[in-house]
């Protein structure tokens, strides 16, 4: 059998669940239509996130013990890169401390762009990481603000000890146009939902699935685990009806409690699925947009194995209930807060002190002595060891998935943050280093000396005149269980 | 270590404007109200002048670059100025390097002026800044209160000590400061406050509260010091002797070395104050120093300050401070003027403004806050930066044969 498949996955969803009730309670009085989409809960990411950072975590679960040097190749689908034209998947590259000799490339313009990348991979050589993120932004009081949530998932393909391999693929591309962005322009324009239903989902991306059955002589009811990325629950019925799945086979879709996740979402529920499938089971994912991918797999042997550090199911579970409207709408740029001079500080980051410290900055890559072992960031000509004076004897010593205590902290209420106090302090890292850095997700509860947290990668600031994100490392609690 | 500078320096003139919120007045007129009271208080004309230093730590808010500003600001005649930037430190850095000049036989005659003009930012606090291109890209620029907030909690943990507890050390500070500072004519904040007042503020930075923080001021202070010799001709009889001048500036060793430093103490303090109290020859602090002046930017830093200065022990100042050592009435003084807390806190002057305090009190001539007992030798601590990263500057003043 081919050691080529996929090797492992990985999955980031935002912690806010934004309670629907609260989006529709502020704007029943505009659109009462909106009243059957105002059950459960939408995944939101933090001020401090966007696709760039949710990739990055994603990705840090799916290589999670594994050698990264392996990782030849990745790619970032997304439709809402944060940079039209800066690698944004080089980004990623070095916040994942990757070789400078990989191939990394940004796939985007349509909802299916993930599972293309996903499918270029899997009929590819390279072991290749691909990832789907997405926080997309959507008018206040329209239905795609209730329906979308924000969330990340990356596939490893490549040879190694796959958990499932690909036994079939068929893609088919029409233009299709059930909804459109223009370059540049914020929002979505959405086209009339009964006819997406009827020629889209049930009609082209149907077709496909049947194709790719009628190709690879396997019967629909012979498939353990179906992905349809389809938030609409009638319609995911429809195409199950319509293809004669077996009961239970379609994957849940996490729209009650997640949302759709964009580009990702196809990856997430493969994801899914893969923590549930068994030796030999078949697992079917689909992507829409613009036509449709069809990717049927098999799991192997090793999915006995797969125990992923962080599953689906707890990621959905590790959710915070929100029902603040007015902070999400703020922190997707919707409504313009009052924030006050100390806001204007200019944050703009000169391009050549980012490329000289970019594996600091972007990769939390700390330095060690080769004499004395003194860890410290940053790295520095001279080592910051008292007692061992040595220039010149430091080498790298990444940081980023180490544990760390909190030596000191506070929140700070007076300097300007989107999400006021900003909680942050010093941290020792286990096994040596330091940093005074921003903690995020913690309240009053979370922080006290000698608490033990973990690095992630966000966003520092946002340079507002030049339109540059900033990207650093912050310190979330690290929950029990958790390494 | 060096064989120091005591007795070597004596301040014979010094000038304060009134701190606060000086909504008319710009550095330059600050800065003539303050050498206006120095030059008649040295009784020289301003051509001895034959060196003058500048301290400012918001330029960039505030006169710009250079020492252009005070030469053209006191049209002073064709001398050198050097500009002086050490964060809230600057002040004393000021004034050292005009009594370094006296003591190399360089000059006679030296001013020292500290100035700041912080009330045409357009909000309260210290303006945000970068802390370099380096810095900005993976630190922390959190306000002032937060990092210093920072002392707190590090501090209960390694000493046992309540929040409750602490937290009314940290308010007695604040209250025995508004109290001196009532009785300060110059003073920026003048009324009295109880400690429910402190302890019921709005939380500035955990646990920080309202008024646990000095404000920021405007305001200028100035010396000007020239040998003994040259003071005894100038009339002075007992005049005011530097007995040691120590700065200490961080190498990033509290910011980087794990494990090393623990977060509730001045690393620097401790350096600075042990070589200041060798280079004045003092053995005993707590005995031998009669007043201070610290750095009291937050109630948290006067309080482990008390201990990093040798006066408190170790995880002892919250009950020193809560026993009335420091009050106006106690043992040993603590900001008889009322502090960067209620004095006020223009950041180049504020270290200037202490040893002010110090001259006027070792002269008998602070009024009505004068301390009755004819304190001989005083202390003034000046720090810039954050507990983890900072300037800590000591000076000790003091009567001939202190």
């Amino acid at each position: 059998m081919s050691d080529f498949g996929i090797l492992s996955c990985g999955v980031y969803l935002p912690r806010g669940r934004l309670d629907r009730s609260a989006i529709y309670n502020a704007n029943r009085w505009f659109a009462p239509g909106l009243k059957s989409l105002a059950r459960g809960h939408r995944a939101i990411a933090n001020w401090d996130e966007d696709a760039v950072t949710m990739a990055v975590e994603a990705a840090r679960t799916c290589l999670d013990g594994r050698d990264r040097a392996a990782v030849e190749g990745l790619t970032l689908a997304s439709v809402t890169h944060p940079f039209a034209d800066r690698a944004n998947a080089g980004i990623v590259k070095e916040a994942l401390n990757l070789s400078d000799g990989i191939v990394a490339l940004d796939a985007g313009g349509s909802m299916r762009a993930a599972t293309s990348a996903l499918r270029d991979a899997l009929e590819g050589s390279r072991t290749r990481l691909c990832i789907g993120s997405d926080l997309r932004k959507a008018r206040p009081a329209s239905e795609a603000e209730l329906v979308q949530g924000d969330g990340a998932a990356a596939i490893l393909v490549g040879r190694g000890t796959p958990i499932a391999r690909l036994v079939a693929s068929h893609s088919v591309t029409v233009d299709f146009v059930d909804h459109f962005r223009a370059s540049g322009e914020s929002f979505d324009y959405q086209w009339e939902s009964r006819w997406v239903r009827e020629e889209g989902h049930l009609a082209i991306l149907a077709d496909a699935v049947q194709a790719l059955l009628a190709e690879g002589k396997v019967a629909a009811g012979d498939i353990d685990h179906v992905v349809l990325p389809i938030a609409a629950g009638g319609t995911v019925k429809a195409i199950a009806r319509k293809l004669g799945l077996k009961d239970g086979a379609v994957v849940d879709t996490l729209s009650a409690e997640i949302g759709d996740t964009g580009t990702g979402h196809p990856l997430l529920l493969l994801a899914s699925a893969l923590e549930r499938a068994s030796l030999g089971e078949r697992i079917l994912v689909t992507g829409f947009g613009q036509g449709a991918d069809v990717l049927l797999f098999e799991a192997t042997e090793a999915i006995a194995d797969h125990r992923p550090q962080r599953t689906v199911a707890a990621c959905v579970e590790d959710g915070v209930a929100d029902d603040n409207y007015m902070r999400f709408l703020f922190h997707r740029g919707l409504i313009d807060l009052e924030r006050g001079i100390r806001a204007e500080l200019d944050q703009k980051q000169p391009g050549t002190t980012l490329y000289r410290k970019r594996t600091a900055v972007l990769g939390l890559v700390g330095s060690r002595c080769t004499v004395t072992g003194t860890v410290q960031f940053p790295p520095s000509a001279i080592s910051v060891d008292p007692n061992g004076r040595k220039q010149g004897t430091q080498e790298d010593y990444p940081l980023a998935d180490r544990t760390a205590r909190i030596v000191s902290y506070t929140a700070d209420a007076l300097g300007y943050s989107p999400d006021p106090p900003t909680y942050y302090g010093t941290l020792d890292f286990d096994g040596g280093g330091r940093l005074v850095t921003e903690f995020a997700e913690v309240g009053p509860d979370d922080v006290e000396v000698g608490r033990a947290m973990r690095m992630v990668f966000r966003i520092k600031a946002e340079d507002e005149q030049r339109h540059f994100t900033k990207y650093f490392w912050k310190a979330v609690p690290l929950n029990e269980g958790e390494a | 270590m060096a064989r120091g500078i005591k007795d070597r320096v004596a301040i014979v003139g010094m000038g304060c404007s009134r701190f606060g919120e000086r909504w008319n007045d710009d550095a330059e007129t600050l800065m003539v109200e303050a050498f206006d009271e120095c030059i008649a208080d040295a009784g020289i004309d301003v051509s001895r002048i034959d060196a003058a230093w500048l301290g400012v730590g918001f330029e960039a808010q505030n006169i710009g670059p250079s020492g252009i500003p005070l030469a053209t600001a006191l049209r002073l005649p064709d001398i050198g100025v050097t500009k002086v930037e050490n964060y809230c430190a600057t002040g004393t850095d000021s004034f050292r390097g005009a009594v370094y000049a006296v003591a190399s036989g360089a000059a006679d005659i030296a001013l020292a002026m500290g100035v700041e003009k912080l009330k045409d930012t357009g909000y309260g606090g210290l303006p945000a800044r970068s802390r370099g291109l380096n810095f900005d890209m993976y630190g922390v620029t959190g306000s002032a209160p937060g990092n210093f907030a920072q002392i707190a909690a590090p501090y209960r943990a390694k000493h046992g000590v309540s929040r409750d507890d602490l937290k009314r050390a940290m308010a007695h500070v604040s209250v025995k400061s508004h109290a001196n500072g009532a009785r300060n004519p110059k003073a920026h904040l003048r009324k009295a406050i109880d400690i429910e007042t402190v302890l019921n503020a709005p939380m500035i930075a955990e646990p920080l509260g309202l008024f646990d923080c000095c404000g920021v001021s405007d305001g200028a202070a100035c010396a000007i010091v020239t040998t003994p010799e040259i003071a005894r001709e100038l009339g002075r009889t007992d005049p005011v002797l530097v007995k040691s001048i120590q700065l200490v500036t961080s190498n990033g060793w509290e910011l980087q070395h794990a494990g090393g430093w623990d977060g509730t103490y001045f690393h620097t303090t401790r350096k600075a104050a042990a070589r200041a109290y060798a280079e004045a020859g003092v053995t005993d602090p707590r005995a031998e120093i009669d007043l201070l002046e610290v750095h009291d930017c937050f109630s948290i830093t006067e309080l482990v300050t008390m201990e990093d200065l040798f006066i408190s022990k170790e995880g002892q100042a919250w009950k020193d401070i809560l026993d009335g050592f420091y009050d106006a009435d106690g043992h040993t003084p603590c900001q008889i003027d009322g502090g960067l807390k209620c004095f006020g806190h223009p950041i180049g002057a504020s270290g200037l403004r202490m040893i002010y305090e110090n001259y006027l009190q070792l002269q008998g001539r602070a009024g009505e806050r004068q301390r009755a007992d004819g304190p001989k030798l005083a202390l003034s601590h000046n720090l810039g930066g954050a507990p983890i990263q900072n300037v800590s500057a000591i000076t000790i003043v003091g009567l001939e044969g202190a």
